[in-house]
Protein backbone atom coordinates (compact mmCIF):
# COMPACT_ATOMS: atom_id res chain seq x y z
CA UNK A 1 0.00 0.00 0.00
CA UNK A 2 1.15 3.53 -0.69
CA UNK A 3 1.50 5.79 2.36
CA UNK A 4 -1.50 7.76 1.11
CA UNK A 5 -3.66 4.62 1.01
CA UNK A 6 -2.30 3.49 4.41
CA UNK A 7 -3.45 6.78 5.91
CA UNK A 8 -6.99 6.45 4.60
CA UNK A 9 -7.29 2.88 5.82
CA UNK A 10 -5.91 3.79 9.26
CA UNK A 11 -8.40 6.62 9.59
CA UNK A 12 -11.29 4.53 8.34
CA UNK A 13 -10.45 1.52 10.49
CA UNK A 14 -10.25 3.58 13.69
CA UNK A 15 -13.76 4.86 12.97
CA UNK A 16 -15.30 1.55 11.95
CA UNK A 17 -13.84 -0.48 14.82
CA UNK A 18 -14.75 2.05 17.50
CA UNK A 19 -18.25 2.42 16.00
CA UNK A 20 -18.67 -1.35 16.29
CA UNK A 21 -17.56 -1.27 19.93
CA UNK A 22 -19.93 1.58 20.77
CA UNK A 23 -22.77 -0.23 19.05
CA UNK A 24 -22.27 -3.12 21.49
CA UNK A 25 -23.63 -0.83 24.20
CA UNK A 26 -27.06 -0.75 22.60
CA UNK A 27 -29.43 -2.43 25.01
CA UNK A 28 -26.76 -2.45 27.74
CA UNK A 29 -26.29 1.25 28.58
CA UNK A 30 -26.60 2.31 32.21
CA UNK A 31 -29.67 4.36 31.23
CA UNK A 32 -31.63 4.60 27.99
CA UNK A 33 -30.25 8.07 27.21
CA UNK A 34 -26.69 6.72 27.30
CA UNK A 35 -27.61 3.79 25.16
CA UNK A 36 -28.81 6.24 22.53
CA UNK A 37 -25.90 8.62 22.96
CA UNK A 38 -23.21 5.95 22.62
CA UNK A 39 -24.91 4.60 19.51
CA UNK A 40 -25.09 8.11 18.03
CA UNK A 41 -21.39 8.73 18.60
CA UNK A 42 -20.82 5.39 16.87
CA UNK A 43 -23.07 6.48 14.02
CA UNK A 44 -21.02 9.64 13.45
CA UNK A 45 -17.86 7.53 13.38
CA UNK A 46 -19.40 5.03 11.00
CA UNK A 47 -20.33 7.84 8.60
CA UNK A 48 -16.81 9.20 8.74
CA UNK A 49 -15.32 5.74 8.32
CA UNK A 50 -17.41 5.22 5.20
CA UNK A 51 -16.01 8.39 3.64
CA UNK A 52 -12.40 7.38 4.37
CA UNK A 53 -12.80 3.80 3.14
CA UNK A 54 -14.72 4.85 0.02
CA UNK A 55 -11.84 7.15 -0.85
CA UNK A 56 -9.35 4.38 -0.02
CA UNK A 57 -11.11 2.02 -2.41
CA UNK A 58 -11.07 4.62 -5.19
CA UNK A 59 -7.41 5.42 -4.63
CA UNK A 60 -6.49 1.75 -4.63
CA UNK A 61 -8.17 1.42 -8.03
CA UNK A 62 -9.00 -2.27 -7.75
CA UNK A 63 -12.73 -1.78 -7.52
CA UNK A 64 -13.04 -2.41 -3.79
CA UNK A 65 -15.91 -0.59 -2.10
CA UNK A 66 -16.22 0.62 1.47
CA UNK A 67 -18.11 -2.60 2.23
CA UNK A 68 -15.42 -4.82 0.70
CA UNK A 69 -12.82 -3.09 2.85
CA UNK A 70 -14.86 -3.24 6.04
CA UNK A 71 -16.25 -6.75 5.76
CA UNK A 72 -13.72 -8.73 3.77
CA UNK A 73 -10.38 -7.92 5.37
CA UNK A 74 -8.84 -10.03 8.12
CA UNK A 75 -7.47 -8.61 11.32
CA UNK A 76 -3.83 -8.37 10.17
CA UNK A 77 -5.07 -6.12 7.35
CA UNK A 78 -6.80 -3.77 9.77
CA UNK A 79 -4.84 -0.62 10.60
CA UNK A 80 -6.69 0.84 13.59
CA UNK A 81 -4.84 1.68 16.80
CA UNK A 82 -5.20 -0.95 19.51
CA UNK A 83 -6.98 1.46 21.86
CA UNK A 84 -10.21 1.41 19.84
CA UNK A 85 -10.48 -2.38 19.65
CA UNK A 86 -10.29 -2.93 23.41
CA UNK A 87 -13.43 -4.36 24.99
CA UNK A 88 -15.93 -1.88 26.38
CA UNK A 89 -15.38 -2.84 30.02
CA UNK A 90 -17.60 -0.85 32.35
CA UNK A 91 -18.98 2.60 31.57
CA UNK A 92 -15.86 4.25 33.02
CA UNK A 93 -13.60 2.18 30.74
CA UNK A 94 -15.68 3.16 27.72
CA UNK A 95 -15.58 6.85 28.64
CA UNK A 96 -11.84 6.76 29.36
CA UNK A 97 -11.22 5.19 25.95
CA UNK A 98 -13.47 7.83 24.43
CA UNK A 99 -11.69 10.69 26.23
CA UNK A 100 -8.28 9.52 25.03
CA UNK A 101 -9.38 8.80 21.49
CA UNK A 102 -11.66 11.81 20.95
CA UNK A 103 -8.97 14.34 21.84
CA UNK A 104 -6.41 12.66 19.60
CA UNK A 105 -9.04 12.32 16.88
CA UNK A 106 -9.90 16.03 17.02
CA UNK A 107 -6.25 17.10 16.86
CA UNK A 108 -5.66 14.75 13.92
CA UNK A 109 -8.69 16.05 12.03
CA UNK A 110 -7.70 19.65 12.66
CA UNK A 111 -4.35 18.85 11.03
CA UNK A 112 -5.96 16.91 8.20
CA UNK A 113 -8.33 19.81 7.48
CA UNK A 114 -5.20 21.58 6.19
CA UNK A 115 -4.07 18.57 4.14
CA UNK A 116 -2.46 19.06 0.73
CA UNK A 117 -5.02 16.51 -0.48
CA UNK A 118 -8.21 18.54 -0.97
CA UNK A 119 -10.52 15.56 -0.54
CA UNK A 120 -8.90 14.58 2.76
CA UNK A 121 -9.21 18.21 3.89
CA UNK A 122 -12.93 18.25 3.05
CA UNK A 123 -13.75 15.04 4.87
CA UNK A 124 -11.71 16.17 7.89
CA UNK A 125 -13.41 19.58 7.99
CA UNK A 126 -16.78 17.86 8.11
CA UNK A 127 -15.77 15.19 10.64
CA UNK A 128 -14.08 17.54 13.08
CA UNK A 129 -17.35 19.35 13.81
CA UNK A 130 -18.87 16.08 14.91
CA UNK A 131 -15.80 15.04 16.87
CA UNK A 132 -15.69 18.39 18.69
CA UNK A 133 -19.04 17.40 20.14
CA UNK A 134 -17.74 13.94 21.08
CA UNK A 135 -14.92 15.66 22.95
CA UNK A 136 -17.40 17.77 24.91
CA UNK A 137 -19.43 14.75 25.83
CA UNK A 138 -16.44 12.68 26.93
CA UNK A 139 -15.04 15.57 28.97
CA UNK A 140 -18.40 15.95 30.65
CA UNK A 141 -18.66 12.32 31.66
CA UNK A 142 -15.10 11.94 32.89
CA UNK A 143 -15.51 15.07 35.03
CA UNK A 144 -18.88 13.94 36.30
CA UNK A 145 -17.68 10.46 37.26
CA UNK A 146 -14.25 11.53 38.52
CA UNK A 147 -15.70 14.34 40.60
CA UNK A 148 -18.66 12.21 41.64
CA UNK A 149 -19.08 9.61 44.35
CA UNK A 150 -16.23 7.71 45.97
CA UNK A 151 -17.14 4.67 43.89
CA UNK A 152 -17.37 6.52 40.55
CA UNK A 153 -14.12 8.38 41.29
CA UNK A 154 -12.28 5.16 42.01
CA UNK A 155 -13.58 3.40 38.91
CA UNK A 156 -12.84 6.36 36.66
CA UNK A 157 -9.28 6.47 38.00
CA UNK A 158 -8.85 2.74 37.40
CA UNK A 159 -10.11 3.14 33.85
CA UNK A 160 -7.80 5.98 32.86
CA UNK A 161 -4.86 4.12 34.41
CA UNK A 162 -5.74 0.84 32.70
CA UNK A 163 -6.03 2.34 29.22
CA UNK A 164 -3.11 4.73 29.54
CA UNK A 165 -0.47 2.45 27.95
CA UNK A 166 -2.54 2.26 24.76
CA UNK A 167 -2.41 6.01 24.23
CA UNK A 168 1.27 5.92 23.23
CA UNK A 169 0.54 4.39 19.85
CA UNK A 170 -1.53 7.39 18.75
CA UNK A 171 1.54 9.62 18.95
CA UNK A 172 4.19 7.32 17.52
CA UNK A 173 5.29 7.77 13.92
CA UNK A 174 6.45 5.13 11.45
CA UNK A 175 7.87 5.64 7.94
CA UNK A 176 4.35 6.11 6.58
CA UNK A 177 3.53 8.89 9.06
CA UNK A 178 6.83 10.65 8.44
CA UNK A 179 6.47 10.60 4.67
CA UNK A 180 2.90 11.92 4.87
CA UNK A 181 3.88 14.66 7.30
CA UNK A 182 6.76 15.77 5.10
CA UNK A 183 4.47 15.91 2.08
CA UNK A 184 1.87 17.99 3.94
CA UNK A 185 -0.77 15.28 3.64
CA UNK A 186 -1.21 14.61 7.36
CA UNK A 187 0.05 16.04 10.66
CA UNK A 188 3.02 14.34 12.33
CA UNK A 189 1.46 12.29 15.17
CA UNK A 190 4.45 13.05 17.43
CA UNK A 191 3.59 16.76 17.28
CA UNK A 192 0.08 16.07 18.60
CA UNK A 193 1.20 14.57 21.91
CA UNK A 194 1.87 17.85 23.73
CA UNK A 195 -1.46 19.51 22.88
CA UNK A 196 -3.19 16.21 23.66
CA UNK A 197 -1.52 15.96 27.06
CA UNK A 198 -2.55 19.53 27.84
CA UNK A 199 -6.19 18.99 26.81
CA UNK A 200 -6.63 15.59 28.45
CA UNK A 201 -4.67 16.72 31.51
CA UNK A 202 -7.02 19.67 32.03
CA UNK A 203 -10.04 17.37 32.03
CA UNK A 204 -8.41 14.82 34.33
CA UNK A 205 -7.46 17.63 36.74
CA UNK A 206 -11.00 19.07 36.70
CA UNK A 207 -12.28 15.55 37.36
CA UNK A 208 -10.08 15.48 40.51
CA UNK A 209 -8.27 12.45 39.10
CA UNK A 210 -4.53 11.77 39.00
CA UNK A 211 -2.87 11.97 35.58
CA UNK A 212 -1.24 8.64 34.69
CA UNK A 213 2.53 8.85 34.35
CA UNK A 214 3.53 5.36 33.18
CA UNK A 215 6.15 5.21 30.43
CA UNK A 216 5.40 1.65 29.29
CA UNK A 217 4.24 1.53 25.65
CA UNK A 218 4.85 5.27 25.27
CA UNK A 219 7.36 6.70 22.79
CA UNK A 220 8.86 4.89 19.78
CA UNK A 221 7.35 1.49 19.01
CA UNK A 222 8.21 -1.44 16.83
CA UNK A 223 4.71 -2.45 15.88
CA UNK A 224 1.11 -1.88 16.82
CA UNK A 225 -2.33 -1.66 15.31
CA UNK A 226 -1.23 0.82 12.64
CA UNK A 227 1.13 -1.88 11.32
CA UNK A 228 -1.51 -4.61 11.56
CA UNK A 229 -0.39 -6.01 14.94
CA UNK A 230 -3.47 -6.27 17.13
CA UNK A 231 -4.60 -7.46 20.52
CA UNK A 232 -6.49 -10.73 20.80
CA UNK A 233 -9.73 -8.74 20.91
CA UNK A 234 -9.92 -7.53 17.30
CA UNK A 235 -10.44 -10.97 15.77
CA UNK A 236 -13.50 -11.57 17.93
CA UNK A 237 -14.90 -8.14 17.06
CA UNK A 238 -14.47 -8.76 13.33
CA UNK A 239 -15.95 -12.25 13.57
CA UNK A 240 -19.17 -10.72 14.77
CA UNK A 241 -19.08 -7.64 12.53
CA UNK A 242 -18.24 -9.58 9.36
CA UNK A 243 -20.34 -12.68 9.96
CA UNK A 244 -23.17 -11.83 7.60
CA UNK A 245 -21.00 -10.93 4.61
CA UNK A 246 -18.75 -13.92 5.18
CA UNK A 247 -21.65 -16.35 5.49
CA UNK A 248 -23.80 -14.81 2.75
CA UNK A 249 -21.39 -13.06 0.34
CA UNK A 250 -22.91 -10.03 -1.33
CA UNK A 251 -26.07 -10.07 0.80
CA UNK A 252 -27.84 -6.70 0.83
CA UNK A 253 -31.23 -5.26 1.64
CA UNK B 1 -15.43 16.74 -3.67
CA UNK B 2 -18.30 16.14 -6.01
CA UNK B 3 -19.87 12.71 -6.14
CA UNK B 4 -22.90 11.77 -8.15
CA UNK B 5 -25.35 9.74 -6.10
CA UNK B 6 -26.04 6.54 -8.00
CA UNK B 7 -29.66 6.36 -8.91
CA UNK B 8 -31.72 3.47 -7.63
CA UNK B 9 -34.43 4.20 -10.12
CA UNK B 10 -32.50 4.63 -13.34
CA UNK B 11 -35.08 2.78 -15.34
CA UNK B 12 -38.02 4.49 -13.73
CA UNK B 13 -36.34 7.86 -14.21
CA UNK B 14 -36.32 7.44 -17.95
CA UNK B 15 -40.08 7.10 -18.02
CA UNK B 16 -42.24 10.22 -18.10
CA UNK B 17 -44.25 10.82 -14.92
CA UNK B 18 -47.82 9.71 -15.02
CA UNK B 19 -49.99 12.21 -16.83
CA UNK B 20 -47.06 14.17 -18.26
CA UNK B 21 -46.87 14.93 -21.93
CA UNK B 22 -44.11 13.06 -23.68
CA UNK B 23 -42.63 16.17 -25.25
CA UNK B 24 -42.46 17.94 -21.90
CA UNK B 25 -39.07 16.54 -20.94
CA UNK B 26 -36.38 19.02 -21.92
CA UNK B 27 -38.97 20.88 -23.92
CA UNK B 28 -40.40 24.35 -23.46
CA UNK B 29 -42.51 23.31 -20.45
CA UNK B 30 -39.50 22.53 -18.25
CA UNK B 31 -40.27 24.07 -14.85
CA UNK B 32 -38.48 27.20 -13.76
CA UNK B 33 -35.82 27.22 -11.07
CA UNK B 34 -38.30 28.92 -8.73
CA UNK B 35 -40.77 26.10 -9.32
CA UNK B 36 -38.06 23.54 -8.60
CA UNK B 37 -37.13 25.33 -5.33
CA UNK B 38 -40.83 25.38 -4.41
CA UNK B 39 -41.10 21.66 -5.08
CA UNK B 40 -38.03 20.90 -2.95
CA UNK B 41 -39.51 23.13 -0.27
CA UNK B 42 -42.28 20.58 0.12
CA UNK B 43 -39.89 17.67 0.76
CA UNK B 44 -39.91 17.08 4.53
CA UNK B 45 -36.85 16.00 6.47
CA UNK B 46 -37.69 12.32 7.06
CA UNK B 47 -36.56 12.47 10.70
CA UNK B 48 -37.88 15.95 11.53
CA UNK B 49 -40.94 16.18 9.25
CA UNK B 50 -41.95 19.59 10.64
CA UNK B 51 -39.39 21.29 8.40
CA UNK B 52 -38.42 20.90 4.78
CA UNK B 53 -34.98 20.03 3.45
CA UNK B 54 -34.74 23.60 2.12
CA UNK B 55 -35.49 25.09 5.54
CA UNK B 56 -32.94 22.69 7.02
CA UNK B 57 -30.34 24.22 4.69
CA UNK B 58 -29.13 21.04 3.03
CA UNK B 59 -30.20 21.98 -0.51
CA UNK B 60 -27.23 24.10 -1.53
CA UNK B 61 -27.97 24.85 -5.17
CA UNK B 62 -30.44 24.22 -7.96
CA UNK B 63 -29.40 24.95 -11.52
CA UNK B 64 -29.91 23.86 -15.09
CA UNK B 65 -26.79 22.59 -16.80
CA UNK B 66 -27.09 21.80 -20.53
CA UNK B 67 -30.86 21.56 -20.25
CA UNK B 68 -30.71 19.20 -17.23
CA UNK B 69 -31.66 20.02 -13.67
CA UNK B 70 -28.84 19.75 -11.18
CA UNK B 71 -29.47 19.71 -7.43
CA UNK B 72 -26.60 20.04 -4.98
CA UNK B 73 -27.20 18.67 -1.48
CA UNK B 74 -24.97 18.38 1.56
CA UNK B 75 -25.38 15.86 4.37
CA UNK B 76 -26.13 17.07 7.91
CA UNK B 77 -24.11 14.52 9.89
CA UNK B 78 -21.70 12.06 8.26
CA UNK B 79 -23.66 9.11 9.56
CA UNK B 80 -27.16 10.47 9.01
CA UNK B 81 -29.19 7.43 7.94
CA UNK B 82 -31.75 9.63 6.16
CA UNK B 83 -29.32 10.77 3.44
CA UNK B 84 -30.27 8.05 0.94
CA UNK B 85 -33.96 8.48 1.61
CA UNK B 86 -33.71 12.25 1.07
CA UNK B 87 -32.10 11.67 -2.33
CA UNK B 88 -34.96 9.37 -3.35
CA UNK B 89 -37.56 11.88 -2.13
CA UNK B 90 -35.91 14.69 -4.11
CA UNK B 91 -36.07 12.60 -7.28
CA UNK B 92 -39.70 11.71 -6.70
CA UNK B 93 -40.74 15.29 -6.02
CA UNK B 94 -38.93 16.62 -9.07
CA UNK B 95 -40.52 13.90 -11.20
CA UNK B 96 -43.90 15.21 -9.99
CA UNK B 97 -43.19 18.54 -11.69
CA UNK B 98 -41.92 16.92 -14.86
CA UNK B 99 -38.17 16.68 -14.15
CA UNK B 100 -37.32 13.03 -14.53
CA UNK B 101 -33.59 13.13 -15.16
CA UNK B 102 -32.27 15.48 -12.48
CA UNK B 103 -28.64 15.10 -11.54
CA UNK B 104 -28.10 14.83 -7.79
CA UNK B 105 -24.74 15.94 -6.51
CA UNK B 106 -23.48 15.56 -2.94
CA UNK B 107 -20.98 18.07 -1.65
CA UNK B 108 -19.13 18.04 1.68
CA UNK B 109 -17.60 21.47 1.51
CA UNK B 110 -18.33 23.82 3.12
CA UNK B 111 -19.70 21.50 5.81
CA UNK B 112 -23.35 21.90 6.77
CA UNK B 113 -24.09 24.17 9.70
CA UNK B 114 -27.30 24.92 11.56
CA UNK B 115 -26.60 28.58 10.70
CA UNK B 116 -28.11 27.68 7.33
CA UNK B 117 -31.42 26.78 8.90
CA UNK B 118 -33.99 29.42 7.92
CA UNK B 119 -35.78 31.55 10.54
CA UNK B 120 -39.02 30.03 9.28
CA UNK B 121 -37.55 26.56 9.84
CA UNK B 122 -36.61 27.48 13.39
CA UNK B 123 -40.10 28.81 14.06
CA UNK B 124 -41.67 25.58 12.76
CA UNK B 125 -39.34 23.49 14.91
CA UNK B 126 -40.45 25.34 18.04
CA UNK B 127 -44.08 24.88 17.06
CA UNK B 128 -43.42 21.17 16.61
CA UNK B 129 -41.96 20.92 20.13
CA UNK B 130 -38.26 20.90 19.25
CA UNK B 131 -36.09 23.72 20.59
CA UNK B 132 -34.19 25.27 17.65
CA UNK B 133 -30.37 25.58 17.67
CA UNK B 134 -29.15 28.47 19.82
CA UNK B 135 -25.41 28.86 19.86
CA UNK B 136 -22.35 27.47 18.11
CA UNK B 137 -20.33 24.80 19.90
CA UNK B 138 -17.00 25.95 21.23
CA UNK B 139 -14.63 23.62 19.41
CA UNK B 140 -11.70 23.98 21.78
CA UNK B 141 -13.06 24.26 25.29
CA UNK B 142 -14.28 21.94 27.96
CA UNK B 143 -18.04 21.47 27.78
CA UNK B 144 -20.15 24.50 28.46
CA UNK B 145 -23.26 23.01 26.94
CA UNK B 146 -24.99 22.39 30.25
CA UNK B 147 -24.69 26.07 30.99
CA UNK B 148 -26.33 27.14 27.73
CA UNK B 149 -29.88 28.45 28.11
CA UNK B 150 -32.29 26.47 25.96
CA UNK B 151 -35.85 27.73 26.43
CA UNK B 152 -38.61 25.16 26.65
CA UNK B 153 -40.48 25.01 23.30
CA UNK B 154 -43.75 24.32 25.13
CA UNK B 155 -43.97 26.84 27.97
CA UNK B 156 -41.07 29.16 27.11
CA UNK B 157 -39.37 28.78 30.50
CA UNK B 158 -35.62 29.23 30.60
CA UNK B 159 -35.30 26.84 33.53
CA UNK B 160 -34.33 23.71 31.61
CA UNK B 161 -31.73 20.97 32.13
CA UNK B 162 -29.70 18.84 29.78
CA UNK B 163 -30.57 15.15 30.11
CA UNK B 164 -28.31 13.74 27.41
CA UNK B 165 -26.13 15.12 24.62
CA UNK B 166 -28.03 12.98 22.12
CA UNK B 167 -31.77 12.67 21.62
CA UNK B 168 -33.94 10.72 19.21
CA UNK B 169 -31.56 11.39 16.32
CA UNK B 170 -27.87 12.32 15.93
CA UNK B 171 -28.81 15.97 15.35
CA UNK B 172 -30.64 16.43 18.65
CA UNK B 173 -29.96 16.54 22.39
CA UNK B 174 -32.43 15.77 25.18
CA UNK B 175 -33.59 18.40 27.66
CA UNK B 176 -36.20 18.65 30.37
CA UNK B 177 -38.16 21.71 31.37
CA UNK B 178 -37.83 22.28 35.12
CA UNK B 179 -41.07 24.30 35.18
CA UNK B 180 -43.60 22.37 33.08
CA UNK B 181 -41.61 19.11 33.57
CA UNK B 182 -41.92 18.13 29.91
CA UNK B 183 -38.92 16.48 28.28
CA UNK B 184 -38.07 17.87 24.84
CA UNK B 185 -35.60 17.54 21.99
CA UNK B 186 -33.10 20.30 21.28
CA UNK B 187 -31.77 20.62 17.75
CA UNK B 188 -28.03 20.89 18.46
CA UNK B 189 -26.12 23.85 17.08
CA UNK B 190 -23.60 22.46 14.61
Amino acid sequence: MSPHLELLVRLGDNDVVLAQRLGEWVGHGPVLEEDIALANVGLDLLGQGRMWLTYAGELEGEGRTEDDLAFLRDQHEYRNVQLVELPNGDFADTMARQLYFDHAHLLTLQGLARSADARIAEIAAKARKEVAYHVERSNDWVIRLGDGTEESHQRMQLAIDRLWPYTGEMFSADAVDIELAEGGTAPDPRALREPWLAAVGAVIAEATLAMPTGEWMQGARRGGGKQGVHTEHLGHLLAEMQFLQRAYPGASW
Amino acid sequence: MVVTIPTLAADAASLPPEGAQLEARGGPSLPTLAQAWDALGSVPDPEVPAISIVELGIVRDVSVVDGRFRVVVTPTYSGCPATGMIADMIRERLADIGVSDAELVTTLSPPWTTDWMSPEGKRKLTEYGIAPPRHVVNVAGISRMRKAVVPCPRCGSSATSLLSQFGSTACKAQYRCDDCREPFDYFKPH
